[in-house]
Protein backbone atom coordinates (compact mmCIF):
# COMPACT_ATOMS: atom_id res chain seq x y z
CA UNK A 1 0.00 0.00 0.00
CA UNK A 2 1.04 3.55 -0.67
CA UNK A 3 2.49 5.14 2.44
CA UNK A 4 1.69 8.71 1.46
CA UNK A 5 -1.19 10.12 -0.52
CA UNK A 6 -0.13 12.58 -3.19
CA UNK A 7 -2.21 14.97 -5.22
CA UNK A 8 0.69 15.73 -7.54
CA UNK A 9 1.01 12.99 -10.16
CA UNK A 10 2.68 12.36 -13.48
CA UNK A 11 0.95 11.87 -16.81
CA UNK A 12 3.37 9.35 -18.31
CA UNK A 13 1.89 9.86 -21.79
CA UNK A 14 2.82 13.54 -21.79
CA UNK A 15 6.19 13.35 -20.02
CA UNK A 16 9.06 13.63 -22.47
CA UNK A 17 11.75 13.03 -19.88
CA UNK A 18 13.06 16.58 -20.08
CA UNK A 19 14.75 17.61 -16.85
CA UNK A 20 13.00 20.89 -16.07
CA UNK A 21 11.07 19.61 -13.06
CA UNK A 22 13.94 17.88 -11.27
CA UNK A 23 15.87 21.12 -10.94
CA UNK A 24 13.01 23.12 -9.42
CA UNK A 25 11.82 20.59 -6.88
CA UNK A 26 12.57 21.99 -3.41
CA UNK A 27 13.00 18.55 -1.86
CA UNK A 28 14.87 16.89 -4.76
CA UNK A 29 11.98 14.47 -5.03
CA UNK A 30 12.02 13.87 -8.80
CA UNK A 31 14.31 11.76 -10.98
CA UNK A 32 14.15 11.02 -14.69
CA UNK A 33 14.57 7.32 -15.36
CA UNK A 34 13.88 5.46 -18.60
CA UNK A 35 12.83 8.69 -20.23
CA UNK A 36 10.12 9.55 -17.69
CA UNK A 37 9.96 11.59 -14.53
CA UNK A 38 9.48 9.63 -11.32
CA UNK A 39 8.36 11.17 -8.04
CA UNK A 40 10.00 9.88 -4.87
CA UNK A 41 6.91 9.48 -2.73
CA UNK A 42 8.46 10.04 0.69
CA UNK A 43 10.02 13.33 -0.32
CA UNK A 44 7.20 14.95 -2.31
CA UNK A 45 5.48 17.74 -0.37
CA UNK A 46 2.80 18.44 -3.03
CA UNK A 47 3.85 22.07 -3.42
CA UNK A 48 3.10 21.95 -7.14
CA UNK A 49 6.30 23.68 -8.31
CA UNK A 50 6.70 20.93 -10.92
CA UNK A 51 3.17 21.58 -12.22
CA UNK A 52 4.14 25.19 -12.87
CA UNK A 53 7.46 24.42 -14.53
CA UNK A 54 6.55 21.43 -16.75
CA UNK A 55 6.52 22.59 -20.39
CA UNK A 56 4.56 19.51 -21.47
CA UNK A 57 1.82 19.75 -18.85
CA UNK A 58 2.75 16.27 -17.71
CA UNK A 59 2.49 17.07 -14.00
CA UNK A 60 -1.02 17.27 -12.70
CA UNK A 61 -2.92 17.62 -9.47
CA UNK A 62 -5.47 14.94 -8.73
CA UNK A 63 -8.54 16.66 -7.32
CA UNK A 64 -12.13 15.56 -6.76
CA UNK A 65 -14.63 15.86 -9.61
CA UNK A 66 -17.96 17.66 -9.12
CA UNK A 67 -19.71 14.31 -9.66
CA UNK A 68 -18.71 13.36 -6.13
CA UNK A 69 -21.44 15.66 -4.82
CA UNK A 70 -23.92 12.89 -5.72
CA UNK A 71 -22.42 10.68 -3.00
CA UNK A 72 -23.90 12.82 -0.23
CA UNK A 73 -27.38 13.80 0.88
CA UNK A 74 -26.27 17.33 1.79
CA UNK A 75 -23.27 19.08 0.24
CA UNK A 76 -21.44 22.15 1.48
CA UNK A 77 -18.96 24.24 -0.53
CA UNK A 78 -16.00 25.77 1.27
CA UNK A 79 -14.66 28.56 -0.93
CA UNK A 80 -11.02 29.44 -0.20
CA UNK A 81 -10.54 33.21 0.25
CA UNK A 82 -8.42 33.21 -2.92
CA UNK A 83 -11.54 32.30 -4.95
CA UNK A 84 -12.96 35.80 -4.37
CA UNK A 85 -10.01 37.32 -6.26
CA UNK A 86 -10.57 35.36 -9.48
CA UNK A 87 -13.33 37.51 -10.94
CA UNK A 88 -13.86 41.05 -12.13
CA UNK A 89 -14.44 44.03 -9.82
CA UNK A 90 -18.25 43.80 -10.04
CA UNK A 91 -18.40 40.21 -8.73
CA UNK A 92 -18.79 40.23 -4.95
CA UNK A 93 -18.50 37.29 -2.52
CA UNK A 94 -22.31 37.10 -2.33
CA UNK A 95 -22.49 36.52 -6.10
CA UNK A 96 -19.88 33.74 -5.95
CA UNK A 97 -21.68 32.03 -3.07
CA UNK A 98 -24.92 32.22 -5.08
CA UNK A 99 -23.14 30.69 -8.06
CA UNK A 100 -21.89 27.79 -5.93
CA UNK A 101 -25.49 26.97 -4.93
CA UNK A 102 -26.55 27.21 -8.57
CA UNK A 103 -23.85 24.70 -9.54
CA UNK A 104 -25.36 22.16 -7.17
CA UNK A 105 -24.11 22.66 -3.65
CA UNK A 106 -26.81 22.69 -0.96
CA UNK A 107 -25.00 25.17 1.24
CA UNK A 108 -21.69 27.01 1.69
CA UNK A 109 -19.43 28.06 4.51
CA UNK A 110 -16.78 30.68 3.90
CA UNK A 111 -13.21 29.62 4.75
CA UNK A 112 -12.64 33.35 5.37
CA UNK A 113 -14.78 32.89 8.51
CA UNK A 114 -12.45 30.08 9.62
CA UNK A 115 -9.54 32.44 8.99
CA UNK A 116 -11.23 35.11 11.09
CA UNK A 117 -11.52 32.63 13.97
CA UNK A 118 -7.91 31.43 13.62
CA UNK A 119 -6.71 35.05 13.54
CA UNK A 120 -8.34 35.58 16.94
CA UNK A 121 -6.80 32.31 18.22
CA UNK A 122 -3.36 33.36 16.96
CA UNK A 123 -3.46 36.56 18.99
CA UNK A 124 -4.14 34.50 22.12
CA UNK A 125 -1.51 31.92 21.14
CA UNK A 126 1.11 34.64 20.73
CA UNK A 127 0.26 36.01 24.17
CA UNK A 128 0.26 32.68 26.01
CA UNK A 129 2.70 30.41 24.24
CA UNK A 130 6.16 29.75 25.61
CA UNK A 131 7.22 27.92 22.45
CA UNK A 132 10.54 28.98 20.88
CA UNK A 133 10.35 32.17 18.78
CA UNK A 134 9.63 32.82 16.07
CA UNK A 135 6.40 30.86 15.92
CA UNK A 136 5.67 29.57 12.43
CA UNK A 137 2.22 29.43 10.81
CA UNK A 138 0.60 26.04 10.24
CA UNK A 139 -1.69 27.33 7.49
CA UNK A 140 0.26 26.31 4.38
CA UNK A 141 0.44 22.51 4.26
CA UNK A 142 3.28 22.55 1.71
CA UNK A 143 5.43 24.57 4.12
CA UNK A 144 4.58 22.25 7.02
CA UNK A 145 5.54 19.20 4.94
CA UNK A 146 8.70 20.96 3.73
CA UNK A 147 9.64 21.35 7.37
CA UNK A 148 8.87 17.68 8.11
CA UNK A 149 11.31 16.66 5.37
CA UNK A 150 14.03 19.32 5.46
CA UNK A 151 13.68 21.22 8.75
CA UNK A 152 12.61 18.70 11.42
CA UNK A 153 14.44 20.73 14.05
CA UNK A 154 12.05 23.63 13.52
CA UNK A 155 8.79 21.66 13.84
CA UNK A 156 8.46 22.76 17.46
CA UNK A 157 8.08 26.35 16.21
CA UNK A 158 4.85 25.56 14.38
CA UNK A 159 1.69 26.89 16.01
CA UNK A 160 -0.47 23.93 16.90
CA UNK A 161 -3.67 25.42 15.58
CA UNK A 162 -5.83 23.91 12.88
CA UNK A 163 -6.15 25.55 9.48
CA UNK A 164 -9.00 27.92 8.53
CA UNK A 165 -10.19 25.24 6.10
CA UNK A 166 -10.57 22.63 8.86
CA UNK A 167 -12.25 25.08 11.26
CA UNK A 168 -14.72 26.12 8.56
CA UNK A 169 -15.42 22.49 7.66
CA UNK A 170 -16.04 21.48 11.26
CA UNK A 171 -18.39 24.42 11.91
CA UNK A 172 -20.25 23.83 8.63
CA UNK A 173 -20.71 20.18 9.52
CA UNK A 174 -21.89 20.92 13.06
CA UNK A 175 -24.36 23.50 11.72
CA UNK A 176 -25.80 21.05 9.20
CA UNK A 177 -26.10 18.32 11.83
CA UNK A 178 -27.88 20.60 14.30
CA UNK A 179 -30.15 22.52 11.93
CA UNK A 180 -31.08 19.72 9.55
CA UNK A 181 -30.69 16.74 11.85
CA UNK A 182 -28.31 15.04 9.41
CA UNK A 183 -25.82 12.32 10.24
CA UNK A 184 -22.10 13.00 9.87
CA UNK A 185 -21.73 10.63 6.91
CA UNK A 186 -24.66 12.19 5.04
CA UNK A 187 -22.82 15.50 4.76
CA UNK A 188 -20.25 16.12 2.03
CA UNK A 189 -17.94 19.07 2.63
CA UNK A 190 -15.90 20.20 -0.40
CA UNK A 191 -13.06 22.70 -0.36
CA UNK A 192 -12.57 24.82 -3.49
CA UNK A 193 -8.80 24.62 -3.61
CA UNK A 194 -6.09 26.82 -5.13
CA UNK A 195 -3.38 24.13 -4.71
CA UNK A 196 -2.57 20.41 -4.60
CA UNK A 197 -1.07 20.73 -1.10
CA UNK A 198 -4.55 21.31 0.34
CA UNK A 199 -5.88 18.25 -1.48
CA UNK A 200 -3.24 16.18 0.27
CA UNK A 201 -4.01 17.91 3.58
CA UNK A 202 -7.61 16.68 3.20
CA UNK A 203 -6.67 13.09 2.36
CA UNK A 204 -3.79 12.93 4.82
CA UNK A 205 -4.49 15.48 7.58
CA UNK A 206 -2.04 16.67 10.23
CA UNK A 207 -4.75 16.26 12.89
CA UNK A 208 -6.68 13.09 13.71
CA UNK A 209 -9.25 13.52 10.97
CA UNK A 210 -10.17 15.97 8.26
CA UNK A 211 -13.67 17.44 8.35
CA UNK A 212 -13.40 17.96 4.59
CA UNK A 213 -14.54 15.16 2.28
CA UNK A 214 -13.02 16.35 -0.96
CA UNK A 215 -11.20 19.15 -2.71
CA UNK A 216 -12.26 20.58 -6.04
CA UNK A 217 -9.74 22.41 -8.17
CA UNK A 218 -10.43 26.12 -8.53
CA UNK A 219 -9.43 26.07 -12.18
CA UNK A 220 -11.85 23.21 -12.92
CA UNK A 221 -14.88 24.78 -11.22
CA UNK A 222 -13.99 28.24 -12.57
CA UNK A 223 -15.97 27.97 -15.81
CA UNK A 224 -19.00 26.57 -13.97
CA UNK A 225 -18.95 29.56 -11.63
CA UNK A 226 -18.53 31.96 -14.54
CA UNK A 227 -21.53 30.44 -16.29
CA UNK A 228 -23.60 30.46 -13.13
CA UNK A 229 -22.79 34.13 -12.59
CA UNK A 230 -24.45 34.84 -15.95
CA UNK A 231 -27.44 32.63 -15.17
CA UNK A 232 -30.73 34.27 -14.11
CA UNK A 233 -31.29 31.51 -11.52
CA UNK A 234 -28.27 32.66 -9.54
CA UNK A 235 -29.16 35.11 -6.79
CA UNK A 236 -26.89 37.02 -4.45
CA UNK A 237 -26.51 35.16 -1.18
CA UNK A 238 -25.93 36.28 2.34
CA UNK A 239 -22.26 36.51 3.16
CA UNK A 240 -20.16 37.39 6.16
CA UNK A 241 -16.84 37.73 4.30
CA UNK A 242 -14.79 39.32 7.07
CA UNK A 243 -12.11 41.58 5.58
CA UNK A 244 -9.36 40.11 7.76
CA UNK A 245 -10.31 36.54 6.87
CA UNK A 246 -10.62 37.22 3.14
CA UNK A 247 -7.19 38.87 3.21
CA UNK A 248 -5.64 35.51 4.19
CA UNK A 249 -5.86 34.63 0.49
CA UNK A 250 -2.81 36.71 -0.30
CA UNK A 251 0.69 36.94 1.14
CA UNK A 252 0.82 39.19 4.19
CA UNK A 253 -2.91 38.86 4.86
CA UNK A 254 -2.49 36.45 7.71
CA UNK A 255 -0.14 38.82 9.55
CA UNK A 256 -2.41 41.73 8.79
CA UNK A 257 -5.26 39.92 10.54
CA UNK A 258 -3.26 39.50 13.75
CA UNK A 259 -3.07 42.50 16.05
CA UNK A 260 -0.28 44.86 15.10
CA UNK A 261 1.85 45.11 18.21
CA UNK A 262 3.72 41.89 17.46
CA UNK A 263 6.82 41.61 15.31
CA UNK A 264 5.44 39.72 12.31
CA UNK A 265 7.30 38.46 9.26
CA UNK A 266 5.69 37.31 6.01
CA UNK A 267 7.57 35.21 3.45
CA UNK A 268 6.21 33.70 0.24
CA UNK A 269 7.60 31.52 -2.54
CA UNK A 270 9.01 28.12 -1.57
CA UNK A 271 12.66 28.96 -2.25
CA UNK A 272 12.43 32.17 -0.19
CA UNK A 273 10.75 30.16 2.56
CA UNK A 274 13.69 27.74 2.54
CA UNK A 275 16.18 30.60 2.88
CA UNK A 276 14.26 32.05 5.78
CA UNK A 277 13.90 28.69 7.57
CA UNK A 278 17.67 28.22 7.23
CA UNK A 279 18.16 31.55 8.95
CA UNK A 280 15.86 30.54 11.82
CA UNK A 281 17.75 27.26 12.07
CA UNK A 282 21.05 29.14 12.44
CA UNK A 283 19.61 30.78 15.54
CA UNK A 284 18.62 34.08 13.97
CA UNK A 285 15.27 35.88 14.06
CA UNK A 286 14.42 35.22 17.71
CA UNK A 287 13.28 38.87 17.77
CA UNK A 288 10.43 37.91 15.41
CA UNK A 289 7.24 36.66 17.08
CA UNK A 290 5.48 35.06 14.16
CA UNK A 291 6.29 33.95 10.63
CA UNK A 292 3.61 33.65 8.00
CA UNK A 293 5.17 31.37 5.39
CA UNK A 294 3.48 30.47 2.13
CA UNK A 295 4.86 28.10 -0.49
CA UNK A 296 3.39 30.01 -3.42
CA UNK A 297 4.66 33.38 -4.52
CA UNK A 298 1.93 35.88 -3.69
CA UNK A 299 0.25 33.47 -1.26
CA UNK A 300 -2.81 31.32 -2.11
CA UNK A 301 -3.80 33.59 -5.01
CA UNK A 302 -0.54 32.38 -6.60
CA UNK A 303 -1.49 28.71 -6.20
CA UNK A 304 -0.83 26.27 -9.07
CA UNK A 305 -4.58 25.66 -9.51
CA UNK A 306 -5.87 29.23 -9.69
CA UNK A 307 -7.14 30.43 -13.07
CA UNK A 308 -6.37 34.15 -12.77
CA UNK A 309 -3.00 35.86 -13.16
CA UNK A 310 -1.43 36.46 -9.76
CA UNK A 311 -0.86 40.18 -10.21
CA UNK A 312 -4.40 40.76 -11.40
CA UNK A 313 -5.90 38.78 -8.54
CA UNK A 314 -3.69 40.63 -6.06
CA UNK A 315 -5.20 43.98 -6.99
CA UNK A 316 -8.70 42.45 -7.06
CA UNK A 317 -8.20 41.12 -3.55
CA UNK A 318 -6.72 44.36 -2.21
CA UNK A 319 -9.69 46.31 -3.56
CA UNK A 320 -12.19 43.80 -2.21
CA UNK A 321 -10.61 43.84 1.25
CA UNK A 322 -10.90 47.64 1.31
CA UNK A 323 -14.61 47.47 0.50
CA UNK A 324 -15.22 44.69 3.04
CA UNK A 325 -13.30 46.62 5.65
CA UNK A 326 -15.61 49.60 5.20
CA UNK A 327 -18.66 47.33 5.63
CA UNK A 328 -17.13 45.56 8.62
CA UNK A 329 -18.91 47.75 11.23
CA UNK A 330 -22.18 45.89 10.69
CA UNK A 331 -20.75 42.39 11.33
CA UNK A 332 -21.72 40.75 14.62
CA UNK A 333 -18.67 39.55 16.62
CA UNK A 334 -17.64 35.98 15.87
CA UNK A 335 -17.73 33.28 18.57
CA UNK A 336 -14.28 31.78 19.12
CA UNK A 337 -13.77 28.50 20.95
CA UNK A 338 -10.00 28.52 21.30
CA UNK A 339 -9.55 24.98 22.59
CA UNK A 340 -11.47 23.37 19.76
CA UNK A 341 -9.08 25.00 17.25
CA UNK A 342 -5.96 23.33 18.62
CA UNK A 343 -4.19 20.49 16.83
CA UNK A 344 -4.21 17.26 18.88
CA UNK A 345 -0.41 16.86 18.95
CA UNK A 346 2.92 17.99 17.57
CA UNK A 347 3.83 17.61 13.89
CA UNK A 348 6.18 14.65 13.44
CA UNK A 349 9.33 14.70 11.30
CA UNK A 350 9.57 12.72 8.07
CA UNK A 351 13.23 11.71 7.86
CA UNK A 352 13.71 10.82 4.21
CA UNK A 353 17.29 11.92 3.69
CA UNK A 354 18.92 9.21 5.81
CA UNK A 355 21.29 6.95 3.87
CA UNK A 356 20.97 4.02 6.27
CA UNK A 357 19.29 3.16 9.56
CA UNK A 358 22.72 2.24 10.92
CA UNK A 359 24.77 5.35 11.61
CA UNK A 360 28.14 3.63 11.08
CA UNK A 361 26.99 2.38 7.70
CA UNK A 362 25.48 5.81 6.87
CA UNK A 363 28.77 7.58 7.61
CA UNK A 364 30.62 5.15 5.31
CA UNK A 365 28.04 5.79 2.60
CA UNK A 366 28.36 9.56 3.02
CA UNK A 367 32.13 9.23 2.55
CA UNK A 368 31.44 7.47 -0.74
CA UNK A 369 29.00 10.23 -1.73
CA UNK A 370 31.71 12.83 -1.13
CA UNK A 371 34.25 10.82 -3.15
CA UNK A 372 31.92 10.30 -6.09
CA UNK A 373 30.80 13.96 -6.02
CA UNK A 374 34.42 15.12 -6.25
CA UNK A 375 34.89 12.89 -9.29
CA UNK A 376 31.80 14.15 -11.16
CA UNK A 377 32.09 17.25 -13.39
CA UNK A 378 30.06 19.52 -11.07
CA UNK A 379 28.08 21.09 -13.90
CA UNK A 380 24.71 20.02 -12.49
CA UNK A 381 23.39 19.64 -16.04
CA UNK A 382 20.68 17.18 -15.06
CA UNK A 383 21.20 14.91 -18.09
CA UNK A 384 21.70 11.97 -15.75
CA UNK A 385 18.14 12.43 -14.51
CA UNK A 386 19.21 13.58 -11.05
CA UNK A 387 18.92 17.26 -10.05
CA UNK A 388 22.66 17.79 -9.43
CA UNK A 389 25.99 15.97 -9.53
CA UNK A 390 25.78 15.61 -5.78
CA UNK A 391 22.29 14.15 -6.01
CA UNK A 392 23.56 11.63 -8.59
CA UNK A 393 26.36 10.67 -6.19
CA UNK A 394 23.73 10.09 -3.49
CA UNK A 395 21.63 8.08 -5.91
CA UNK A 396 24.62 5.91 -6.86
CA UNK A 397 25.37 5.18 -3.20
CA UNK A 398 21.69 4.45 -2.50
CA UNK A 399 21.65 2.08 -5.49
CA UNK A 400 19.35 4.23 -7.65
CA UNK A 401 21.98 5.24 -10.20
CA UNK A 402 25.27 4.45 -11.90
CA UNK A 403 28.22 6.64 -12.77
CA UNK A 404 27.61 5.89 -16.46
CA UNK A 405 24.40 7.98 -16.17
CA UNK A 406 26.74 10.99 -16.34
CA UNK A 407 27.19 11.87 -20.03
CA UNK A 408 30.61 13.38 -19.33
CA UNK A 409 31.80 10.26 -17.55
CA UNK A 410 30.43 8.17 -20.39
CA UNK A 411 32.29 10.27 -22.94
CA UNK A 412 35.49 9.99 -20.90
CA UNK A 413 35.15 6.23 -20.86
CA UNK A 414 34.52 6.16 -24.59
CA UNK A 415 37.65 8.23 -25.24
CA UNK A 416 39.77 5.86 -23.16
CA UNK A 417 38.21 2.92 -24.95
CA UNK A 418 38.82 4.53 -28.36
CA UNK A 419 42.48 5.12 -27.52
CA UNK A 420 42.85 1.55 -26.35
CA UNK A 421 41.29 0.33 -29.59
CA UNK A 422 43.87 2.26 -31.65
CA UNK A 423 46.71 0.78 -29.61
CA UNK A 424 45.20 -2.70 -29.83
CA UNK A 425 44.73 -2.43 -33.59
CA UNK A 426 48.44 -1.69 -34.07
CA UNK A 427 49.58 -4.71 -32.08
CA UNK A 428 50.46 -7.85 -34.08
CA UNK A 429 50.71 -11.39 -32.79
CA UNK A 430 54.12 -13.05 -33.69
CA UNK A 431 52.58 -15.24 -36.39
CA UNK A 432 51.52 -12.13 -38.30
CA UNK A 433 54.98 -10.48 -38.51
CA UNK A 434 56.19 -11.90 -41.86
CA UNK A 435 55.98 -9.72 -44.96
CA UNK A 436 54.34 -11.47 -47.89
CA UNK A 437 55.77 -11.77 -51.41
CA UNK A 438 53.09 -9.46 -52.73
CA UNK A 439 54.05 -6.74 -50.21
CA UNK A 440 57.70 -6.96 -51.29
CA UNK A 441 56.76 -6.61 -54.95
CA UNK A 442 54.68 -3.54 -54.19
CA UNK A 443 57.58 -1.94 -52.36
CA UNK A 444 59.86 -2.45 -55.35
CA UNK B 1 34.25 11.23 7.93
CA UNK B 2 35.60 14.74 7.52
CA UNK B 3 34.29 17.70 5.53
CA UNK B 4 36.27 20.87 4.88
CA UNK B 5 35.27 24.30 3.67
CA UNK B 6 37.37 27.31 2.82
CA UNK B 7 35.98 30.50 4.32
CA UNK B 8 37.07 33.95 3.22
CA UNK B 9 37.07 37.09 5.34
CA UNK B 10 34.30 39.65 4.68
CA UNK B 11 32.47 37.27 2.35
CA UNK B 12 29.08 37.81 4.03
CA UNK B 13 27.09 36.74 0.99
CA UNK B 14 28.28 33.17 1.28
CA UNK B 15 28.27 32.90 5.06
CA UNK B 16 26.01 30.04 6.05
CA UNK B 17 26.68 27.85 3.03
CA UNK B 18 29.13 25.61 4.85
CA UNK B 19 26.77 25.28 7.80
CA UNK B 20 23.95 24.31 5.40
CA UNK B 21 26.09 21.58 3.81
CA UNK B 22 27.15 20.26 7.19
CA UNK B 23 23.50 20.15 8.24
CA UNK B 24 22.53 18.11 5.20
CA UNK B 25 25.37 15.66 5.86
CA UNK B 26 24.18 15.23 9.45
CA UNK B 27 20.63 14.56 8.24
CA UNK B 28 21.93 12.01 5.75
CA UNK B 29 23.81 10.03 8.37
CA UNK B 30 20.80 10.17 10.66
CA UNK B 31 22.13 12.24 13.57
CA UNK B 32 19.56 13.15 16.23
CA UNK B 33 17.52 16.32 15.63
CA UNK B 34 18.95 17.96 18.75
CA UNK B 35 22.53 17.24 17.58
CA UNK B 36 21.75 18.77 14.19
CA UNK B 37 20.12 21.82 15.75
CA UNK B 38 23.16 22.55 17.92
CA UNK B 39 25.72 21.77 15.22
CA UNK B 40 24.11 24.16 12.73
CA UNK B 41 24.40 27.02 15.23
CA UNK B 42 27.99 26.14 16.18
CA UNK B 43 29.10 25.76 12.54
CA UNK B 44 27.38 28.96 11.44
CA UNK B 45 28.75 31.10 14.28
CA UNK B 46 32.24 29.66 13.77
CA UNK B 47 31.99 30.34 10.03
CA UNK B 48 30.79 33.86 10.71
CA UNK B 49 33.67 34.51 13.12
CA UNK B 50 36.11 33.80 10.30
CA UNK B 51 34.14 36.04 7.92
CA UNK B 52 34.05 38.94 10.41
CA UNK B 53 37.48 38.79 11.96
CA UNK B 54 39.91 36.82 9.83
CA UNK B 55 41.61 37.07 6.46
CA UNK B 56 40.72 33.47 5.69
CA UNK B 57 40.20 30.14 7.38
CA UNK B 58 39.09 26.53 7.16
CA UNK B 59 35.87 25.25 8.69
CA UNK B 60 35.77 21.51 9.13
CA UNK B 61 33.35 18.98 10.48
CA UNK B 62 34.24 15.50 11.66
CA UNK B 63 31.27 13.14 11.83
CA UNK B 64 31.42 10.21 14.20
CA UNK B 65 28.50 8.02 15.32
CA UNK B 66 28.48 9.47 18.82
CA UNK B 67 29.58 13.07 18.18
CA UNK B 68 30.32 15.87 15.78
CA UNK B 69 33.45 17.97 15.98
CA UNK B 70 33.49 21.41 14.41
CA UNK B 71 36.83 23.13 13.93
CA UNK B 72 37.36 26.65 12.67
CA UNK B 73 41.03 27.44 12.07
CA UNK B 74 41.76 30.93 10.83
CA UNK B 75 44.58 33.24 9.89
CA UNK B 76 43.48 36.33 11.73
CA UNK B 77 44.29 38.77 14.50
CA UNK B 78 43.81 36.20 17.24
CA UNK B 79 41.98 36.76 20.53
CA UNK B 80 43.87 38.65 23.22
CA UNK B 81 41.64 37.58 26.11
CA UNK B 82 39.62 34.41 25.49
CA UNK B 83 37.58 34.59 28.71
CA UNK B 84 36.53 38.13 27.83
CA UNK B 85 35.54 37.01 24.31
CA UNK B 86 33.28 34.36 25.84
CA UNK B 87 31.23 36.98 27.66
CA UNK B 88 27.89 37.81 26.10
CA UNK B 89 27.90 41.13 24.32
CA UNK B 90 31.67 41.53 24.20
CA UNK B 91 32.70 42.24 20.63
CA UNK B 92 35.67 43.54 18.72
CA UNK B 93 33.79 43.65 15.42
CA UNK B 94 34.35 46.91 13.49
CA UNK B 95 31.42 49.39 13.28
CA UNK B 96 30.65 48.66 9.60
CA UNK B 97 30.16 44.98 10.43
CA UNK B 98 27.86 45.84 13.32
CA UNK B 99 25.85 48.09 11.06
CA UNK B 100 25.15 44.99 8.95
CA UNK B 101 23.60 43.37 12.02
CA UNK B 102 26.55 41.08 12.77
CA UNK B 103 29.15 41.15 15.54
CA UNK B 104 26.80 41.54 18.50
CA UNK B 105 29.18 39.64 20.75
CA UNK B 106 27.03 36.50 20.82
CA UNK B 107 29.08 34.26 18.52
CA UNK B 108 31.39 32.53 20.96
CA UNK B 109 28.80 32.48 23.79
CA UNK B 110 26.36 30.79 21.39
CA UNK B 111 29.02 28.26 20.39
CA UNK B 112 29.71 27.57 24.04
CA UNK B 113 26.00 27.18 24.83
CA UNK B 114 25.47 24.68 22.00
CA UNK B 115 28.60 22.56 22.41
CA UNK B 116 29.50 19.92 24.97
CA UNK B 117 33.21 20.67 24.83
CA UNK B 118 34.88 23.83 23.62
CA UNK B 119 38.53 24.55 23.10
CA UNK B 120 39.89 27.88 21.91
CA UNK B 121 43.53 28.21 20.98
CA UNK B 122 44.69 31.62 19.94
CA UNK B 123 47.97 33.32 19.12
CA UNK B 124 47.52 37.06 18.80
CA UNK B 125 48.83 38.21 15.45
CA UNK B 126 48.65 34.72 13.91
CA UNK B 127 45.21 33.23 14.27
CA UNK B 128 42.65 31.29 16.22
CA UNK B 129 41.48 27.69 16.24
CA UNK B 130 38.09 26.97 17.76
CA UNK B 131 37.23 23.31 18.35
CA UNK B 132 33.75 22.41 19.51
CA UNK B 133 32.33 18.96 20.19
CA UNK B 134 28.61 18.19 20.09
CA UNK B 135 27.61 14.81 21.55
CA UNK B 136 25.01 12.85 19.57
CA UNK B 137 22.80 11.80 22.46
CA UNK B 138 20.48 8.82 21.92
CA UNK B 139 17.47 10.66 23.36
CA UNK B 140 17.97 13.81 21.32
CA UNK B 141 14.97 13.48 19.01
Amino acid sequence: MQKYFHSVMLDTEKCKGCTNCIKYCPTEAIRVREGRAQIIEERCIDCGECIRICPNRAKLAVTDPLERLAEYKHTIALPAPSLYAQFGPRVKPGDILGALLDIGFDDYFEVAVGAEIISACLAKYLRDSDLPRPLISSACPAVVRLMQVRFPGLLEHIVLLDTPMEIAARLAREKAMQKLGLKDEEIGVFFITPCPAKVTAVKQPFGNRSYVDGAISMSIIYSDIKNALQSPSTIIRENRSPAAGVGWGKAGGENHAISEHWSLLAVDGIHSVINLLEEIERGGLSDIDYVEAQACTGGCIGGPLVPQNLFVSRVRMENLVKILHAEQEQLPPIKVDYDSCKLPGPIKPRPTLMLSEDINEAIKMLEQVEKITADLPGLDCGSCGSPSCRALAEDIVRGYGESSYCVFKLKEKLQILAREMVVLSQMKPPAMGRETLKDNQNKQ
Amino acid sequence: MKMEFEVRGMDFNRAGEAAAQIKKALQMVGMKIETIRKTVIVAYEAELNIVIHAHKGILSAVLLPDRVQITAADEGPGIADVSLALQEGYSTAPPHVREMGFGAGMGLPNIQRCSDKLDIESRPGYGTTVTAVIINRPGGE
